[in-house]
């Protein structure tokens, strides 16, 4: 087996395991396999600026919010159906991101992370301000009735698992698609190497930015749809918290890595899950292994399978 | 009512704000200036420095002044201590990386807020001002018998407040005194100049970082001891410490202390004065624009002459 065939294989194969688990999940990790693939659908687009580009992103959130706020204000107040709405949503998270971007790409670094943090603040700050449209940190239920794409009542736990499971494996292969082609490429060899890029003669604002919108665009379809299967937009979703989240789902799983993302919302959810059982102060969990994945293992769970065993891991 | 008094009074609480502004920001940029580290959990070292004072006064007992008093000298040394102890056991490791310290300062951040969380409560918890005597605001009115001094009912300050500013501007001098004329001050800005230069003349460059983090930590401490007699003691209160410093350290420019302590006092007393008559939520929306504005258009800071 070539390599190409090999990946094809194994993330097919993937696809197919979460497609059967649908039929033997109980009903508590059924809902909750369904909130993972959103939320590692957000993580796989947080992966494509951080993992494959290089570019660390703190306001992440930002773009998840304005899938939901895109989509869920729209319906709202203007009266869309779903299906308009998520596009609403989507193209939101890319106005959003261009022009974040065509700003924060002119520094790099450290000033680039804070940059973007700043921002994110802004946002959560105004989603906040427009309390009376947005309904501030209290946020607002959209309701069934309004959840039935193309008279698909999303509400329904099978409908949105489904539904889930399309837009995880949508991101999934595009991003799939993206590293594999030349442009997906190139941002690899930025992250490597800028300047080298820069010196062979490819416009190095260009494709980052790109990476930007690229990125932006799948979490704000993850927020959209986040919004719309779970019935809820809330000011908590554009917290700084929310731009950390991705972060440390694909630090734990792996950067630059396809499956990492999943893997590491998988544990990270999981792990929070079981602990806030316990304590109320279930963040700690997310704090010391932000701590020890740095110090230990920076190239996360699936990147230690990268270097020990299947190079060919794309 | 006129306005002259209630500008004064914002004035005066913008100049609070200022103080312990002041205070953080400098800790923050003297951390940065220094180790090139951008400290993520700046703000959970001032909330531990609350935390820390409420719990020694509520040991000790007795008068209030004599708790407090200890607490403004144990609960800095105290913070500075588990700084240094992050810095040996995190930072140190990592090379000093700045992204990856970024990512780990963060989980910092969680780690101590959820362990105050744990251990300290979710209820906010007031520690008595070691003395608090109220003192009216005077005016000059035009009246009946040509100008009068008059003292506006309910406008007021206290003295402790008076005497946060004033501890505030003498810890201030405290620090450029020692950056600008002492050897230890010496070694960080050389160190701050050319690490590996500073290396080559055998400065102990690992220890002046341990030093140079836990007094970062340890400024931030004190601010917080400072104003938590007029502002409760609770596991959340070091977001906006951190948000406010890194907007002062980011518009005097990153690492410059003078630049820093000019923002702080721009930034206290505009809040001050904004929150009064606009929507603190607008002011903070504003701010947070104008940092990510200044960082891109104008990395240097808007008085940071020196360019990097």
């Amino acid at each position: 087996m070539n390599d190409t065939s090999k990946i094809i294989t194994l993330h097919g194969g993937f696809l197919l395991v979460l497609f059967a688990l649908q039929f033997l999940l109980p009903a508590y990790h059924h809902g909750n396999l369904a909130r993972i693939m959103v939320l590692a659908s957000y993580a796989i687009g947080y992966n494509i600026m951080f993992g494959y580009t290089g570019l660390l992103s703190l306001g992440h959130a930002l773009f998840f919010a304005a899938g939901m706020y895109g989509m869920g204000l729209s319906i709202q107040h203007l009266g869309f159906a779903p299906a308009p709405a998520l596009l609403a949503g989507i193209i939101a998270g890319i106005v959003i991101s261009a022009a974040l971007g065509l700003m924060a790409l002119r520094t790099g670094g450290v000033s680039f992370m804070i940059v973007t943090l700043m921002f994110a603040q802004a946002g959560y700050l105004s989603i906040l301000y427009f309390g009376k449209w947005t309904r501030g940190d209290e946020g607002f239920v959209i309701g069934q009735a309004q959840r039935i794409l193309w008279g698909i009542d999303l509400s329904q736990p099978g409908n949105r698992y489904f539904a889930a499971l399309i837009l995880f494996s949508a991101c999934l292969m595009a991003a799939l698609w993206l590293v594999r082609h030349p442009f997906g490429k190139t941002l690899i060899a930025i992250r490597e190497n800028e300047d080298r890029v820069a010196m062979l003669g490819y416009n190095i604002f260009a494709h980052k930015l790109g990476a930007m919108v690229i990125s932006a665009t799948i979490s704000a379809t993850a927020g959209a749809f986040y919004g719309l299967l779970f019935g809820y937009a809330g000011a908590s979703f554009a917290t700084v918290q929310y731009s950390i989240f991705p972060l440390l789902w694909v630090l734990l799983g792996g950067a630059g890595t396809i499956l990492g993302p999943f893997i590491g919302t998988l544990f990270m959810f999981y792990l929070i899950d079981l602990s806030s059982g316990i304590t109320s102060a279930y963040m700690l969990i997310a704090g010391v292994a932000l701590v020890l994945l740095t110090l230990f293992a920076p190239q996360g769970l699936v990147g230690v399978l990268r270097a020990k065993l299947w190079r060919w891991l794309p | 009512m006129e306005l002259g008094p209630y500008l004064i009074l914002a004035s005066l609480e913008g100049a609070i704000t200022a103080a312990v502004l002041a205070l953080t920001a400098v800790g923050l940029s003297l951390v940065f200036g220094v180790m090139r580290v951008v400290n993520i959990a700046h703000g959970e070292f001032f909330m531990l420095g609350a935390v820390i004072a409420w719990w020694i006064t509520g040991m000790i007992g007795g008068p209030p002044a004599v708790g407090f008093g200890v607490a403004l000298i144990v609960a800095p040394l105290m913070v500075g201590a588990i700084a240094v102890l992050a810095d040996m056991t995190i930072l140190k490791r990592l090379d000093y990386d700045p992204e990856r310290t970024i990512v780990a300062t963060i989980g910092l951040l969680y780690i101590i807020q959820q362990l105050t969380l744990m251990s300290y409560g979710p209820d906010a918890h007031p520690v008595t001002a070691p003395f608090n005597t109220r003192l009216a605001i005077p005016w000059v009115a035009h009246g009946e018998g040509g100008w009068t001094l008059i003292w506006p009912w309910g406008l007021g300050t206290t003295s402790y407040k008076l005497a946060v500013i004033g501890a505030a501007v003498v810890v201030l001098l405290g620090v450029w005194l020692m950056m600008a004329r002492t050897k230890i001050g010496l070694l960080m800005r050389a160190t701050q100049q050319d690490r590996d230069m500073a290396l080559a003349f055998g400065i102990p460059v690992e220890r002046i970082y341990a030093l140079v983090f836990g007094m970062g930590a340890a400024l931030a401490a004190l601010a917080a001891v400072l104003i938590v007699p007029i502002q409760q003691a609770h596991y959340l209160m070091g977001g906006d410490p951190l948000l406010l410093s890194f907007i002062v350290v980011i518009i005097g420019g990153l690492g410059s202390l003078p630049g820093t302590v000019v923002a702080a006092v721009l930034i206290g007393l505009s809040d001050g004065i904004i929150s009064v008559f606009f929507s603190p939520t607008l002011a903070k929306i504003l701010a947070t624009l104008l940092v990510a504005l200044v960082l891109i258009f104008r990395p240097q800071g808007l008085f940071g002459a020196r360019g990097r």
